[in-house]
């Protein structure tokens, strides 16, 4: 029995207004028991436990579409779902079983996948070009890349990987990863309400990464980049880190030239949630997106502050079983209508989720074929690759 | 009811595996162990028991591979003791010595009930709860999915046969139950919830007995599966597919 809301809740959300603006924002709320409005209510009053064996918890993907639009700028986010999810395992429910094996996965080897951590450097076989570890480098590097789980195991996201691996060499950035050492960073795992999981991951990563020099982080993985800037600093380990857009468009000046084939397409983007609404990037993607000789930039409905997920942050990689249960939709589904309308040849993404996500979604919707996605390092690689070979 | 969960930990499949230079053996310098599937069912019956009827539950394990953090979690989910048996022998013990340690142990410790798994990736020469039925002179039933208490000093077992057939079986107690697996899916326990057990519990010890030499099966020599032949795609027109196929199976003697 959970008679009292846990102690940062009540700090936090005793100002909630109760305007209802977090529950009308959500994507998935028409599919929740208990808006975060009502659960805040509730929470005020001691009245949680049927909150936590309903499966509103599990129904949170992670936009930030809430706080974001909150007035009283609430971490509804960052802070509520968590902490309701934390309080669901605590009591003894159990998470979705998909959730449970990535968690249980994660704990034991350092990946939701359940991969072996030798397994991290599968990927740089297919990346044509040298892919140095820092820990046979001995020396600091400029750039620690952290790779992330999804683009070293996941099959289709393994060619992002490849591309800025090859992106990095064309620039001259003096690069390294952490291969087998590496974990995941955890922000999934966060927002999943698997604090002590988090804890876990943070102390790993913190002594790991206080082995070496390097300049700065650079990630591929919006997620990782959110924990790494808005939370790894307040348990007191703060790095540099940027997402590759970031770094990328820091570079543009060195790496225009390099963008000699034409991607004639009209190519639209989503703004995925971590390094829109929770960091503020908007403009990054889309002056790399402009960069590429070719490419004619066309907005889709819902774009910038305003755009919807694609269902898979915050755990909803893992919850996609649970949300169709409950919900009937796919939030892919609906984005990927969105980009349809836009009229685009090319939905280019900056998170490795998503490619596999809206794959999924074309086919799922009978849109096979009427769009591409790809991510912006595959677009920006086949645009810098030599006349003789396009890797796709 | 006082119930003993004996875990044992199995080379870990997320690693490939490799084989040693003697060619014997499996190459334990990549290696890593993970508690066996099947008897983290057998743990989570236990805890199944414990939740319905109010039993202790201890948490048995030997001492190599990932054993300390299998009893800590172990603990997190609710088990009430957890004690390690060491000192072993350097290596990985074979079933029959694992079975040999572990009914010494609970000759000296005696309990209502023994639950571990039916079967273990690496069984090679007989399975534990078999074995350790056949130790301590214990009725044992193997292969179970569900167990229940049926009145004092008895249970009522569920227990799978192959063809999708089961039957449900009276066992007196004190007893030894091969799980397959439990009622429901072992339980998730936070990590927070493991890394407060291991601030706040500690693990018994209980010396390993000698138990002597055991009968050993020989490895004469340890390989990966090796391709045994070449498959035969067959293509063409439906009723040329046919025709070959039928050649096939008439050449084999499966059609006469």
């Amino acid at each position: 029995m959970l008679s009292a809301p846990p102690r940062p809740w009540q700090r936090e959300f005793y100002q909630c207004i109760q305007c209802g603006m977090c529950g009308g924002s959500c994507p998935l709320g028409h599919a929740m028991d208990y808006s975060p409005r009502r659960i805040i209510h509730l929470a005020r009053e001691g009245l949680l436990d049927e909150v936590l064996r309903s499966t509103t918890p599990w129904l949170c993907v992670s936009c930030y579409t809430c706080m974001a639009r909150c007035p009283g700028d609430l971490k509804i986010t960052d802070l509520l779902f968590p902490a309701l999810r934390d309080a669901a395992l605590a009591a003894g429910v159990q998470p979705p079983p998909e959730m449970k094996r990535a968690l249980d996965n994660t704990y034991r080897y350092g990946n939701p996948f359940g991969e072996g951590p030798r397994k991290r450097l599968e990927w740089t076989k297919g990346a044509g070009v040298p892919v140095p570890l820092i820990s046979q480098l001995k020396r600091p590097v400029d750039v620690l890349w952290i790779v992330e789980c999804y683009p070293s195991f996941h099959p289709r996201n393994q060619r992002q990987a490849q591309a800025l691996a090859r992106l990095l060499h064309a620039l001259g950035v003096d690069f390294a990863i952490l291969g087998p050492e590496e974990h995941c960073i955890g922000d999934c795992e966060r927002l999943a309400g698997e604090h002590g999981l988090f804890e876990s991951l943070v102390e790993h990563n913190a002594q790991m990464l206080a082995r070496y020099e390097f300049g700065e982080i650079v990630t591929g993985d919006p997620h990782a980049m959110n924990s790494l800037r808005r939370v790894y600093p307040g348990l007191g380990h703060r790095y540099p880190a940027s997402h590759y857009v970031e770094f990328l468009a820091r570079r543009l000046d060195a790496l225009r030239p390099l963008l000699r084939r034409s991607v004639p397409a009209r190519v639209t983007y989503h703004d995925n949630c971590c390094l829109g609404r929770a960091c503020g990037v908007y403009d990054a993607p889309r002056d790399l997106l402009r960069a590429i000789p070719g490419v004619t930039l066309v907005e889709m409905p819902f774009s910038r502050e305003m755009s919807v997920c694609c269902g898979g942050g915050g755990g909803g990689m893992w919850l996609d079983t649970m949300i169709w249960q409950t919900a009937h939709e796919r939030l892919a589904d609906r984005r990927i209508a969105h980009a349809l309308a836009s009229g685009a040849e090319i939905l280019a993404v900056a998170c490795p989720f998503e490619t596999s996500r809206f794959e999924d979604a074309l086919k799922s919707t009978g849109n096979e074929g009427r769009l591409v996605v790809r991510d912006i390092l595959e677009l920006l690689d086949e645009s810098a690759a030599p006349q003789s070979e396009v890797h796709t | 009811m006082k119930i003993a969960v004996a875990l044992t930990m199995v080379p870990d499949l997320v690693e490939e595996l490799e084989i040693d230079p003697t060619g014997k053996a499996l190459d334990t310098q990549w290696l890593r162990y993970v508690l066996s599937e099947s008897d983290d069912h057998a743990l989570e019956q236990a805890l199944l028991l414990k939740d319905r009827h109010g039993a202790q539950v201890l948490a048995l394990a030997l001492d190599y591979g990932d054993a300390e953090q299998t009893l800590f979690t172990a603990l997190a989910k609710g088990a009430d003791e957890a004690v390690k048996i060491t000192p072993l022998p350097a290596g990985e013990p074979g079933r029959r010595d694992a079975a040999a340690i572990f009914a010494e142990v609970l000759r000296a410790h005696p309990v209502d009930l023994i639950l571990t798994g039916v079967q273990a990736i690496n069984d090679l020469d007989g399975h534990l709860a078999g074995l350790l039925g056949g130790l301590l002179n214990l009725p044992f039933v193997g292969v179970t999915r569900s167990v229940e208490v049926a009145a004092a000093g008895a249970l009522v077992v569920q227990k799978e046969y192959p063809g999708g057939a089961a039957a449900e079986i009276r066992v007196s107690l004190p007893a030894v139950i091969g799980v397959i697996s439990a009622p429901q899916p072992p339980r998730y326990v936070p990590v927070a919830r493991i890394r407060e057990v291991m601030k706040t519990r500690s693990i018994g010890t209980e010396a390993a007995p000698g138990v002597g030499a055991q009968p050993v099966a020989t490895i004469r020599r340890m390989y990966k599966p090796e391709a045994a032949g070449q498959a035969t795609m067959i293509s063409g027109a439906p009723e040329h597919v046919a025709r070959e196929l039928a050649a096939i199976l008439e050449s084999r003697g499966v059609l006469r």
